[in-house]
């Protein structure tokens, strides 16, 4: 379904109702895009002149297009739209449930969950009573601000809420996607390698703050935190590193925290959204 | 492992292209590409032909123009040519660099009939 990069063409899928609870009923969705090119075109070598065009045009520049225009639009509702971005397995879904329990209640917050497959992940989300919307990529492996931009359209996020988007569990091709989110939020488990921030140096590139989750198993296991932090900030000096456990909640607080203070700096402008939960 | 949806996103472009400069076919396709853009010139190459086929592209030679990796050192106050994103200035050995070159995904020029 998605123009901006095609992929998974006719296999996206994005939930049909912004949901909570008992509203899920979803169906398929499909559009076409008309196809106006010619196939009867000839192939001989000596059809016509040639003639060389400059077009200097950014590949993504669609997809950075769509983003631009998800940005506004969090922006003038006051939204905070955090990119969650990590390889699969990293803890992401489990964080964001406990995430949502330390904020529930306090503040309007929303779910964009990207997986190739299933409404698992979405299906979680809403069970802590949050809206929560599915987009499955089919066989592609990132989001984009297209995407993006049609789920939110169903989801419907309230005006100054946080909106999580939770990206394809992958190191690689969501850097290259901007979605219109305010921060990119990479995660890192302790059962990765320290040196991944230099295996995927993108992805760390792109990002502003670094979880470093599942931290309760560090007794157990062989992992040197310092050099984790070393290498990511020799990609990206300036990148936050926060330490959690979405089990025992040690260093939850503090993440919350950075979520309260963003979402201050995304209710400039929109102060009159900030005292609604 | 995106390259696939970038080729398309490259032939889609050339359709739209198309109707601006009133042309049926491209003959060649210039796209530069710096280190840092994320994608793998090569698997570009070898998804390119497959996405063209059965489009105005179809046929096409993919050119890839590399661009350098230029940064901004600080501590230096020039541009200096880096090997990798975890390098340190070749100069100074800091790491107070700010990219200015490198991330380029662009399509520089086709030649159409």
């Amino acid at each position: 379904m998605c123009a901006t990069c095609g992929c998974g063409k006719g296999e996206v899928r994005i939930e049909a109702g912004a949901a909570g609870p008992g509203r899920d009923h979803a169906h398929e969705h499909d559009h076409h895009h008309e196809h106006s090119h010619d196939h009867d075109h000839d192939h001989g070598p000596e059809d016509g002149e040639s003639r060389i065009i400059q077009l200097e045009q950014d590949i993504l520049s669609k997809n950075n297009a769509y983003a631009a225009a998800n940005r506004a639009r969090f922006n003038a509702a006051g939204i905070l739209a955090l990119n969650l971005v990590s390889s699969p397995g990293s803890g992401k879904t489990t964080l964001l449930v406990k995430t949502i329990e330390l904020l529930k209640g306090e503040l309007p917050v929303a779910v964009i969950e990207g997986d190739q497959q299933t409404s698992n992940d979405a299906d979680r989300i809403r069970a802590t009573g949050v809206p929560a919307i599915q987009i499955n990529t089919g066989k592609g492996c990132h989001l984009d601000a297209h995407m993006v931009g049609h789920a939110a359209d169903r989801l419907e996020p309230a005006p100054g809420s946080v909106v999580f988007i939770e990206n394809v569990g992958n190191l690689v091709c969501p850097a290259a996607f901007d979605l219109g989110e305010a921060h990119r939020v990479v995660v890192l488990s302790v059962t990765e390698g320290e040196d991944k921030p230099l295996k995927y140096p993108d992805m760390v590139a792109s990002s502003q703050l670094m979880l470093i989750s599942k931290i309760d198993l560090l007794p157990h296991i062989d992992f040197d935190v310092a050099a984790l932090v070393a290498n990511a900030r020799k990609i990206n000096p300036g990148i936050k590193v926060l330490k959690v456990s979405a089990r025992t909640g040690e260093g939850m607080e503090t993440w919350a925290n950075f979520i309260r203070g963003a979402r201050g700096l995304a209710l400039t402008g929109r102060e009159d959204l900030a005292a609604q939960g | 492992m995106h390259e696939m949806s970038i080729c398309l996103s490259v032939v889609q472009a050339l359709q739209e292209q198309a109707k601006v400069h009133s042309y049926t076919r491209v003959k060649a396709v210039w796209l530069e590409i710096g280190p840092l853009a994320g994608v793998e010139p090569e698997s570009l190459l070898f998804c390119f032909d497959a996405v063209a086929q059965g489009t105005l592209a179809e046929g096409a030679k993919l050119e890839i123009v590399h661009t350098p990796l230029v940064a901004w050192c600080m501590t230096c106050s020039k541009n200096v040519n880096l090997g990798n994103r975890f390098d340190g200035c070749p100069e100074c050995q800091g790491r107070e660099l700010q990219i200015t070159g490198g991330n380029e995904l662009r399509i520089k020029s086709m030649e159409v009939d």
